[in-house]
Order: C-alpha cells, then structure tokens, then sequence
C-alpha cells in the first residue's frame, strides 16, 4: 500500500475546463449536491478501507518566518489572490498509483451548476515511504 | 503476564471454535474479545490452562454475539447438526489459519492486516499504528477482507507460498511504531517453519534471521541509513546469524532450490564477512544468477549487476547494468555508484543527485543527496 495526497486547489494548476463561477452564485440545491458528493466519497472511502485524512483549509491566512535573534517573525500576506491556493485534500492509503488516479478521477466529477461534473483538476502526490528491510 | 505467549495461543483457539462450527469472522471477532479480557483478568488471576480458558470465554463471548444477533437458535441448532469435527489438533488449525489469511482473494494489503491480527493475535489498533492509517480504516479492511474469506472452506489446503508471500512482506514492509513488525513477523515464520517442514518457509526464516541480525548496524542514531559497506559489523547479533546459516544450510541440504534460500544464501554470504572487503562477492554472483534464474524478477539484476561490478570490477557492473531497463527502481543509484568507482566522480554526482530525486522514501534520498554532495564538494576542492 502506498499514501497519496489528493490535493485541491482553489485556484492554480491548469486552466479550470469547467467555468462553474463561485460557489455562492449556485443554487442551494447544487451547493449541497456538491457537498453530499463531497461527503459520500469520503465514506467511500472509508468502506474500502483506503480512507487517511481529510481536511478543508480557509483561504485567509499568512507566510511566515524566522525574524533574526531576539526579532518578532516576519509574516506576509494573507495571500488569498495568490497565484496558487490550496483549498484541502485526501490522504488516500492504497494499493497503486493508478488506483490513487482513478480515486482523484472520480473526486473530479464531485458536480458544479446543473449537477453537471466540475472536471476539476485535482493534484496527486506520492507520499515517501518507508526503507525496505531487504536491501540486497 | 507474557503478551507473546497468549498471542502463540490466537490461532489454535480460533481453530477450535471455527470446528465447533463458528465461522470464521464471528470466531476471531469472539478470540479477540477473549484476549481483552485475559489481559484484564490473568494478572490478578492467571488460569491454570490458558489455552482452555480462552477457548471456554471465547466460546462464550461467541454465543452471546450470535445470541445479540438474535439468530441464536438457528445458529445453535446448525452447530448442534454440525459433524463432530476430527480432532486435528492445535497445528492443523493454525496452519489452517495461515492458508486463510493468505488465500488468493485478499490483495496483498488485506493479507497482512488478517494474518497480524487472525494469526498474530495483535489489535486493530495496534496493525492500524504499524500502517498509519486511522483505526476505523483499519477495521474495515479486516472486517472487508474476512467478508471476502468468508466462503472458503477451513479444511481446504492451501499453498504455502501464499502464506510466505504475506510473511515476507510483513517483514519488509511497515513503520517502525510500537510493533515491532519484522519481529513479529520472525515469530509467525517460525510458528510456520516448526508446523511444515518446507524448505522456502525455512529460507524466508533465515532471510529474516540473517537481515534481522544486522539491524542494530543499519542506522545512525539521527535515522540516517548506514549503507552495508560502512556497518560497524561489531553491532551485527551473531546469535541471530549463527541460527539463520543453520537453518538455511538444512534448509539447502534438501536442495529444492526456491527464491528465498538464495536471497538468504546471499545475505549469508554478507553475515559471513568480518570486514566489507573479505565479502566473497565471486560466490554472491553465482547465487544472483540463481536467483535470477529462479524469479527473472529485474531488482535481482540490478542486484546482479552491482554485484558483478564489486567482483569483476566496475566497468563489468556499469556493462551489466546498460543491459536493464533504466527506470528500474535505483537503477540511477547503482549506476552513480559504479560510475564513482570506475573514477569519473563528475558522472557519479550527477547521478547522484538525479537518483536522491528519484528516491522511494527519505532515509535513501538524504543518503543519496549526501553522496552528492560529498563528490561536487570534492570537484570544488
């Protein structure tokens, strides 16, 4: 078995192929639709018993670091306009990386305005894993 | 209380109460309870047989799952119809076991997370902190895989390389946590070897003997690997590889070869080096060239490839390796390191570094970056 990070953005990574505009011009019943999906692949999850973590990030928040001896830490930010802003992920525990594939596949297809699929582009990570015992 | 001694008693019990006529899942559901309530009880009250106290409370605990299920009556009358089963014995029924947890339904991962707990007796909780995934992940895939075993007769015969598969990849695969894994899977490979007399369960034993032994050797003390070169062979437990060539030398007087004793032939051959430089590297080449022969798995060949490379010199091995596919898991690192003996140190750094990238865990890109590192600050210099 091997970990995966499914990582969703809010924006960055290639062009978005679905323009479904923010989430507060939706209808009602299409923003919970979206989070019904969103809960019942986490299930899914973990009834194959490939579930790890899930957790959802608030936009707002800030760089920081090291300000020198005796120095407050710099921070800078928030950057919510960032080119690049991740909005939370998966840690999915499976068997390969085509499996981690079809698992961000079906994420993807969590549905946008119209219950239609988002086709949201989702980023797959490998996590390091562990030296075997038998090295020769 | 000794926690190793009742986990030896996990599977026979469980054996017991599926020949009563319980099936499997509901057995080993009602055993682990038991469990629970030795550790709770025996300190204060430690039973006389422990193996007739477990299978007395596991039994119960059994009849009062199936009786909260509400089915009790018919599930009793089946056991009462049920044949009195033969009195195989406790080896019979662990042996069973081992066939069940390994059977060729179960993806490998849902293997091991049965067998640890089914046949090594350890919690759910303990086998999800060993994998670190939730607990609840964990449950599922174990209650997934007994669903998927569910069906399968207990008295069919199995196929011990199954079971061997599962063991050595219990072995060679985990997290360092609070279970010591490659222990325990030493104590099921054990268990295994004593109840089948097969020469590949006696080799995967000494594989993990001759591995295990060097174990104290393979790190710092900040994690960082210690490549086999560069051990203090002094920290090496000659306890554990005088034990692992013994069983390996009964294991080949029967001699049907399989790809276990030659990895453990191999690992022998190491043990059996006081200093790097004595590695008789001649006699592992020939045992890569059985192994090869016996698997034509292509980490084999690297292996061969490296080995030659120490026996006939680098140019052999750098030869030896251009004939493999080079996306070959640390077929970059291999390369880095013959080139760098073959005297080109530029070559070796570049693919040095182009291996830390390429790296399947942490521990060996550190150790590959900081072989990089050491050769550009050598060019520099």
């Amino acid at each position: 078995m091997a970990k995966y990070l499914l990582l969703k953005h809010y924006q960055g990574g290639p062009a978005p192929v679905v323009d479904a505009g923010p989430m507060d011009k939706w209808t009602p019943e299409e923003v919970s639709a979206h989070i019904q999906f969103m809960s019942d692949f986490g299930a899914r999850l973990e009834e194959t018993g490939e579930f790890v973590d899930m957790q959802a990030l608030m936009p707002e928040g800030a760089f920081v670091r090291y300000g020198g001896e005796g120095q407050p830490p710099v921070t800078d930010g928030p950057f919510a306009e960032t080119k690049d802003l991740i909005a939370g992920w998966y840690v999915i525990d499976v068997e390969s990386w085509d499996r981690a594939v079809e698992l961000a596949s079906e994420l993807s297809a969590a549905p946008g305005p119209g219950g239609k699929p988002l086709h949201e582009w989702l980023e797959v990570r490998p996590f390091w894993g562990e030296p075997p015992t038998v090295t020769e | 209380m000794n926690e190793q001694l009742l986990r030896d008693l996990v599977p026979a019990v469980i054996g017991v109460l599926v020949r009563r006529g319980a099936d499997f899942a509901p057995a080993e559901d009602a055993v682990q309870d038991a469990l629970v309530e030795a550790v709770r009880v025996w300190p204060d009250d430690p039973p006389r047989d422990p193996k007739g106290w477990l299978v007395t409370v596991a039994w119960r605990k059994f009849l009062d799952a199936t009786r909260s299920e509400n089915s009790r009556r018919q599930r009793e009358e089946r056991v009462e119809a049920e044949p009195t089963p033969d009195p195989g014995g406790a080896l019979d029924d662990t042996l069973q076991l081992y066939f069940l947890c390994a059977h060729p339904s179960l993806s490998p991962a849902s293997s091991v997370a049965l067998t640890l707990r089914a046949v090594g007796g350890l919690t759910t909780r303990q086998i999800a902190q060993a994998y670190l995934v939730p607990e609840a992940t964990m449950a599922q895939r174990i209650s997934r895989a007994k669903r998927t075993v569910s069906g399968v007769r207990f008295n069919q015969p199995g196929d011990v390389a199954t079971v061997v598969r599962v063991l050595y990849l219990v072995f060679n695969e985990g997290y360092s946590g609070d279970i010591d894994l490659a222990a325990e899977a030493i104590r099921l490979t054990r268990q295994l070897a004593a109840m089948t007399n097969h020469e590949e369960v006696a080799g995967l034993l000494a594989l993990m003997l001759l591995h295990h032994a060097r174990r104290p050797a393979r790190a710092r003390a900040d994690g960082s690997l210690v490549p086999l070169a560069e051990q203090d062979r002094s920290l090496w437990d000659t306890k554990l590889i005088a034990e692992g060539v013994d069983v390996l030398q009964t294991a080949l007087a029967r001699d049907r070869l399989g790809e276990f004793q030659a990895q453990a032939a191999i690992a022998a051959l190491h043990a059996d080096a006081q200093t790097a430089e004595e590695t008789d590297w001649v006699q592992i080449v020939e045992w890569y060239d059985e192994l090869v022969r016996l698997t034509d798995n292509p980490v084999a060949r690297l292996n061969r490839a490296v080995a030659v490379g120490e026996a006939d010199g680098p140019q052999a091995g750098l030869t030896a390796l251009a004939e493999l596919d080079p996306a070959l898991p640390r077929h970059t690192a291999a390369a880095a390191y013959l080139h760098e003996r073959a005297g080109d140190p530029a070559t070796a750094a570049r693919l040095y570094a182009e291996a830390a990238h390429a790296a399947p865990n942490l521990p060996e890109r550190e150790h590959l970056t900081r072989q990089a590192a050491r050769l550009n600050t050598q060019l520099r210099n």
